[in-house]
């Protein structure tokens, strides 16, 4: 299918680069430590699965970490300051984070303006109301938390798969149906192909945008919920520069930057790898964690060289081919 | 033709259409007319109006006045889309699909067969396969359609016309990009899908295509309908002159005191010079003091020799000469250092800079020749300015109004001003009074003859033939990329030109194939 190769070459990666840390670090290669990785980086899947849809689109959303940032103070007010029952916080949210997802596509879309912008000033109103909420971090002390942070599935070896991990699974799954499987991902593709074209061809491109944005933003949402679960706080400088490291994490998995091809599985192992180089960090103990930040930067930088090159590939058989055909 | 003795109700019928931009008057009161089951061709020059048609019939531009019927019932679409909705599909020659969806992805987009909210993937791509084996294409539809021909493309993007139950298809220079064998598989889904009785609309720039492959025949000419004929019982001549000629009579005596004159010293020579895939090499000697007209039909090559001679294009072989010693011409600035100067067909985009005021324009050219280190002093400016604007009369004169603002004619005027400025030695003229009002257009003409008497080269490119055998000296014929005949003297005459353009369309056919 489109976008394998890419995939492929990240897969390989992902397994070439377990394997060494594995041959340094034998524990590394245990349940244990897949499963507390899984558990540290579900909210960055989370919100790279909606970052995916907007990429391919042709778009892309900056606003998605200072929407987890808003919504970790938000769920932690809520529950702690105003006692508000937490599923109903959680709702809450869900609804607030998704108009606010709408909004910038309908902005958008209505004034033909690029997404870059909007959705940098969306950043930078949720990071700002999330401030004007509480400066501070707000613990949160809610008996849901403590029951959702010790429940969790045992592994084979030892490993646990939490809660959070769960949620992460089951909407990367979601996630991949729903690209994949119904005319809504269809029209996600078409969009990256040609705005223009894929209106013409009947695509409605502005409702298709407003719900692409809202999806992504929902998803910030849910990352928001599952980023205080992780934490048990509310914290509005939580998650700054996690825009990046999602979209750091899409295009690692092979989607390409301009739209049109991707898919949902790459951009989980480009977290999964993410993740990896962290934690052969956390196992070597003495290089300085932001060695995660150089070895992302390298390895992205790696793959968009790569996605020019096969592009540029694409290209050339297709012109071939249109004079030889007969 | 049995259309003619049994005339089935027209499926399309366009009355009274006119449509104008700002003051070019695009198309003027034109009637169109489409039966079912019929290919019928568009034909026309350059800016005849074939396309703003198309896209006024397709609702891509609104109407100023007109109805469009069809199939009885009037039709305002708003939108190509809506166009499409009504059943007029247009399939243009830049492929409207998307290259990274899969060809099934692209036939069904937004309707794909669905089951409890998913596409049914296996449905879609096994009713794409039906679809397109129709088409007599078997291709895998799972892959992207970018990975295939465009000659493909073209085919998918037909059968989803088709398919969205499109009545009336139009198909805007469909065979421009395909080679002769994808041609004839696309005439035989042409021809099928008319016999189906589907209209359709065939524009294409190819005469031996279109005798090929249509019943009817419209052409347009300087956004009018100059006629509608069977294509059987229309001679390949009478197309052209449709094409290209007015009344011919009026013009030959004009003419005289230019083959009169004694020959001149050579300008510039071109030998054996030409490009591979752009112009099959050609002779061509350019006299101080004489028009070279060129001549022949869209696509015939004659903005392509225009561009070779200017330096535009790079030769891939031959020799090019000026006063007797050989040059290299890689780029227009090698053209403007040998004292050639080149005003293009398309004024607006290649031409003049229309924010910019009439001085400014004026002294490009010069100043680009004469180096940034060597600026033109603001009084030298205008001077040169208040020069041209005097010498060619351009109105108003004021050389500070931005170019942007003047009429179509007296920007040709600055244009040409601005290579007058350097002194050329050889000026290039494509298509000089393209979309100039008539007393425009009279003045243009009495320029470039005075121009050559002050001893400059001219090489004037035009689709108006009376107009090229009212200035030329000598007329080049040139027909399917190639220099097919020269004419000089008493020879130069609108039926002549026309004979050499149109002259044997099986050799043509052959050449290309």
């Amino acid at each position: 299918m489109k976008g394998l190769p890419p995939v492929l070459i990240t897969a390989i990666v992902l397994v070439v680069g377990f394997a060494l840390c594995a041959v340094q670090f034998p524990n590394i290669a245990s349940t244990r430590v897949v499963g507390n990785l899984l558990t540290d980086n579900a909210f960055l899947g989370i919100v790279a699965t909606g970052m995916t849809f907007v990429i391919i689109s042709g778009g892309i959303d900056l606003s998605v970490g200072s929407v987890i940032g808003f919504t970790t103070v938000f769920v932690a007010l809520a529950i702690e300051r105003w006692g508000v029952p937490p599923l109903v916080a959680f709702v809450a949210i869900l609804v607030l984070s998704a108009a606010f997802g709408a909004a910038m596509g309908a902005v958008i879309h209505v004034f033909d303006l690029p997404p870059f912008i909007v959705t940098l000033a969306g950043m930078f109103l949720a990071r700002g109301a999330s401030f004007l909420l509480s400066t501070e971090s707000v613990p949160i002390t809610a008996p849901v938390y403590s029951t959702v942070s010790d429940f969790a599935l045992r592994m084979p070896g030892g490993g646990r798969l939490s809660a959070i991990a769960i949620i992460m699974l089951v909407i990367l799954i979601g996630g991949i149906l729903l690209l994949r499987l119904t005319r809504f991902g269809a029209n996600v593709y078409a969009l990256g192909g040609g705005r223009a074209t894929a209106s013409l061809m009947g695509v409605a491109v502005g409702k298709m945008t407003i719900k692409i944005y809202m999806l992504s933003s929902l998803l910030a949402g849910t990352a928001g919920i599952v980023f205080s679960f992780y934490t048990s706080a509310g914290y509005s400088l939580s998650a700054v520069g996690v825009e990046l490291d999602s979209i750091a994490a899409v295009v690692i998995g092979g989607t390409l930057l301009t739209g049109g091809q991707g898919s949902v599985i790459g951009t989980f192992l480009g977290v999964l790898i993410q993740g990896m180089i962290q934690t052969y960090i956390n196992f070597d103990g003495t290089l300085s964690s932001w060695w995660t930040k150089i070895a992302t930067g390298i390895l992205l930088f790696a793959f968009i060289a790569l996605q020019q090159g096969l592009v540029a590939l694409a290209r050339r058989p297709t012109a071939a081919r249109a004079g030889v055909a007969s | 033709m049995e259309n003619s003795l049994d005339p089935a109700p027209p499926l399309l019928e366009v009355r009274g259409i006119s449509k104008s931009f700002g003051a070019v008057r695009a198309l003027q009161e034109v009637d169109f007319t489409l039966r079912a089951g019929e290919i019928h061709a568009l034909l026309g020059e350059n800016g005849a109006g074939k396309s703003t048609l198309i896209k006024v019939v397709t609702g891509v531009f609104p109407r100023d006045a007109g109805v469009v019927r069809l199939g009885g019932d009037e039709v305002a679409p708003r939108s190509s889309k809506a166009a499409l909705e009504a059943g007029i599909a247009t399939v243009y020659q830049e492929v409207n699909l998307l290259p990274n969806l899969s060809v099934a992805q692209n036939l069904f987009l937004d309707r794909q067969p669905m089951r409890f909210g998913i596409v049914r993937e296996g449905e879609m791509r096994r009713r794409a396969k039906a679809l397109l084996t129709e088409f007599g294409l078997d291709i895998d539809v799972a892959a992207p359609l970018g990975n295939y021909s465009v000659a493909i493309q073209h085919v998918t993007a037909i059968a989803r016309a088709v398919d969205l139950s499109a009545r009336v298809l139009i198909l805007d220079e469909p065979t421009a990009s395909l080679d002769r064998h994808e041609v004839e598989i696309l005439f035989g889904i042409m021809r099928q899908l008319a016999k189906r009785g589907i209209g359709i609309v065939f524009v294409s720039h190819f005469l031996d295509q279109v005798y090929e492959i249509s019943d009817r025949i419209t052409v347009l000419r300087n956004g009018r309908l100059v006629g509608e004929r069977e294509t059987a019982s229309l001679p390949r001549l009478e197309l052209i002159r449709m094409m290209l000629g007015r009344e011919l009579a009026e013009t030959t005596g004009a003419r005289a005191t230019a083959s009169d004159r004694p020959p001149r010293e050579v300008c510039a020579s071109f030998e054996n010079y030409g490009k591979a895939g752009y112009v099959a090499p050609f002779n061509l000697e350019l006299r101080h003091g004489e028009v070279v007209g060129l001549a022949g039909l869209l696509g015939s090559g004659r903005t392509e020799t225009a561009r070779l001679v200017f330096g535009a294009e790079r030769s891939d072989g031959g020799q090019a000469r000026v006063e007797g010693a050989p040059v290299r011409l890689q780029s227009p600035r090698d053209g403007v250092r040998h004292g050639f100067g080149y005003c293009p067909e398309e004024r607006k985009t290649d031409g003049i800079v229309a924010e910019l005021t009439v001085r400014e324009n004026i002294v490009l050219a010069l100043q680009a020749k004469r180096g940034l280190h060597r600026p033109l002093s603001r009084r030298e400016q205008d001077e040169i300015a208040k020069r041209y604007v005097k010498m060619l009369d351009i109105r108003p004169p004021d050389p500070e109004r931005p170019v942007g603002l003047l009429s179509g004619g007296n920007q040709q005027k600055a244009l040409l001003a601005r290579w007058l400025a350097t002194s050329p030695r050889l000026l290039v003229l494509d298509e000089p009074t393209r979309g100039i009002d008539v007393g425009a257009h009279a003045e243009i003409i009495r320029l470039i003859r005075e121009l050559c008497d002050d001893g400059l080269a001219l090489l004037v490119i035009s689709s108006e033939l009376d107009e090229i055998v009212t200035y030329s000296d000598r007329v080049v014929v040139l027909r399917d990329r190639a220099h097919v005949e020269e004419l000089a003297g008493e020879t130069i005459d609108v039926t002549n030109i026309l004979a050499a353009i149109a002259a044997d369309g099986a050799a043509m056919q052959e050449a290309r194939a």
